[in-house]
């Protein structure tokens, strides 16, 4: 099977989640579309590897996942500290601020 | 047997006896600024753990100051002994670059870092709580604002002493970020950075919702573009076969001239090569906070602690225009002409998208977080130069905008009314007549940040822009300096607010810091007069620091 389709795939995740970033409204949600496109990114990288025939793409996604799991500590952390305030995690309420 | 098949062999199957794995080579010594960083913040974790409450602040306080300072040191040493000149080189196999403009940038970051430690460590601003001294952190941040879990943290005198050991790790993925050399320590040292900046947001003791809501959007919006970054990784991996800048450099200006044929669909494909650096741009462009990737400065600015906001306005942007000189002179030369025109174009609508919007703004820090996009852009004009003028230029203009912006967030801390800080605009009214100094003060930064001169923004500006019209983007300096006339205004305006104006009768008070922002605004403005009175040292050390090693 030709490993170029694994790029294709990984492109459509990534604009999955790109757009699940733009469309949804829950923070939580949000974030697990913006994992997604840490993964997709992950594909990407291992095809790449795959395909050039050296590892340094295979070491890069584990980088990326310990990254990414770092981020869900933060990110995790600061999103329920708001929903204890205000008693949601919709990004819409998080408005106190314009211009 | 192509040499893809070979290597697949490494691992489908054993391919034979596993041979001996040599060890890597570390410099440590040369990386020892970044090292003394993070192991002081490792410290300062375990301080947290170990060293009774009542002395933590101290310890605390203490370490990051050594550690900062020490680290500063070890930057000097390095300079000194030849490594931002002669001996300019790659270390940690190809990781890390030890060269002029990352050491010039480290030192910069360090020194900014040491004067923002005063400031997150500032306790006589706020009225002391329960006959305690409070700062400007929350006593418990995890607790709901206003709760009984919080008002009980309050009457025990918690403070949140964590804020010195993040700070310290944010410093420490600044320094690497300027420095990084290959794709993937990029990417690393950007979420180190990152990560804590996105918590030190949330602790703010007043106005906590503002506070977790810019956290929140901070960090979701970071998260975002640090992914767009990574992917654009991935693709200028799968373009040139490494992540290394030289790798990928030799790739961009030769081509791939052997290559694999199993490997002519991706390697040297210039669709990956322009997404990839596109992408890759975005997301160094969202930390500089250029438009049109600038929607979170102002709410950031705005919602975290004054301290933090300061910090992160001043460390945040020498970082990563630290890395966006790296990767546009080192890794994308052979492409200058792609990319020259995309960077005019966002040049352009940073300067006046930032000073024209500031126009309008009625917070006082908001105003200055436009002011930071409209900075951003000129900063930009310098950067499109591609000469070692233009990298010396933005060198210099880092330094003298980072100490101004440090000073200006410092005396946003002192006027205050019952809520907390006073930021309306409005406020300030007459401040000129109450407390002159600290209008005095604010005043050089802001005509500082305007460019006047004989202030450190004057010389800056001049220096960015020179460069910028010797590299023939003469329009650029004309938007540049039509910009500048609007910035101009609005700083002006706050001028004439503070001077010409009749004070309120329940307007703001400014409260008397102790010696900590006392000695950070001095700093700020006698770096600000000096590099404005006598630049030519400063030029002169940013000209020998603006080539970058290969």
């Amino acid at each position: 099977m030709n490993p170029v389709y694994y790029l294709y795939l990984a492109a459509l995740l990534f604009t999955i989640g790109a757009a699940g970033v733009l469309i949804r409204r829950n923070a939580i949600v949000v974030f697990m579309c913006i994992e997604l496109m840490l993964n997709a990114c992950n594909l990407a990288f291992v095809t790449f590897s795959r395909l050039h025939g050296n590892l340094d793409g295979q070491i890069i996604a584990f980088f990326t996942m310990v990254v990414a799991a770092a981020e869900v500590v933060v990110g995790l952390a600061i999103i329920v500290t708001i929903f204890r305030t205000r008693h949601t995690a919709s990004v819409d309420d998080a408005s106190l601020m314009k211009l | 047997m192509s040499s893809v098949a070979s290597v697949h062999s490494l691992w489908t199957a054993a391919a034979g006896a596993p041979g001996k794995i040599p060890g890597p080579h570390i410099e440590y010594a040369q990386l020892s600024p970044t090292l003394i960083v993070l192991g002081a913040a490792v410290l300062g974790i375990m301080i947290e753990a170990f060293v009774p409450r009542r002395s933590r602040y101290y310890s605390q306080l203490l370490l990051s100051l050594v550690a900062l300072a020490a680290a500063f040191a070890a930057v000097i040493g390095l300079a000194a002994a030849g490594f931002g000149s002669s001996k300019a080189h790659v270390a940690a196999m190809g990781a890390v670059a030890v060269d002029g403009p990352a050491l010039f940038l480290q030192g910069t970051i360090l020194l900014v870092s040491l004067i923002a430690v005063f400031t997150f460590a500032e306790r006589r601003l706020d009225p002391a709580a329960h006959g305690k001294h409070v700062d400007s952190f929350a006593a418990q941040p995890a607790a709901v604002p206003g709760g009984a879990a919080e008002q009980a943290a309050v009457k025990a005198g918690f403070t949140t002493t964590e804020v010195f050991p993040i700070l310290l790790f944010a410093v420490g993925g600044m320094l690497i970020f300027p420095a990084a050399n290959d794709l993937l320590t990029l990417f690393v040292a950007l979420e180190v950075f990152s990560l804590p900046l996105y918590i030190l947001c949330a602790l703010a003791r007043r106005q906590r919702l503002l506070s977790q809501e810019s956290a929140l959007k901070y960090f979701l919006l970071g998260a975002f573009s640090s992914a767009f970054l990574l992917f654009g990784v991935a693709l200028l991996y799968g373009y040139a076969g490494t992540v290394t800048y030289a790798g990928i450099a030799e790739v961009v200006s030769d081509g791939a001239k052997q290559i694999d044929p199993a490997l002519a669909g991706t390697m040297s494909n210039d669709a990956l090569l322009l997404i990839g650096g596109a992408l890759v741009l975005m997301g160094l462009l969202f930390k500089v906070g250029a438009v049109p990737f600038h929607m979170w400065t102002p709410d950031v600015y705005q919602g975290a602690p004054t301290p933090v906001t300061g910090f992160m306005a001043a460390a945040t942007k020498v970082a990563a225009f630290g890395a966006l000189l790296r990767v546009l002179y080192v890794v994308l030369p052979g492409m200058r002409w792609d990319w020259r025109p995309v960077m005019w174009g966002v040049a352009i609508i940073t300067m006046l998208g930032g000073a024209i919007v500031a126009i309008t703004q009625t917070d006082i820090k908001r105003l200055l977080a436009y002011s930071s996009i409209a900075h951003a852009g000129f900063i930009l004009a310098g950067v499109i130069a591609t000469s070692k003028d233009g990298v010396s230029s933005v060198l210099f203009y880092l330094g003298a905008y980072s100490f101004v912006t440090l000073g200006a967030f410092a005396v946003v801390t002192l006027v205050r009314d019952a809520g907390g800080e006073a930021t309306q605009l409005s406020k300030w009214a007459g401040l000129g007549r109450r407390s002159p100094l600290v209008a005095a003060v604010f005043a050089v930064f802001l005509l500082a940040f305007a460019g006047i001169p004989l202030t450190s923004g004057f010389a800056g500006k001049f220096a960015v822009f020179k460069a910028a019209a010797q590299s023939g983007a003469g329009w650029l300096v004309v938007v540049g300096v039509i910009s500048s006339a609007i910035a101009a205004f609005f700083y002006i305006r706050v001028i004439v607010l503070m001077f010409f104006n009749e004070p309120k009768a329940e307007g703001p008070t400014v409260a008397v810091p102790s010696p900590l922002t006392s000695t950070a605004i001095a700093i700020g403005v006698t770096a600000t007069l000096v590099l404005g009175l006598a630049p030519q040292y400063f030029l002169d050390l940013a000209g020998h620091a603006g080539v970058f090693v290969r």
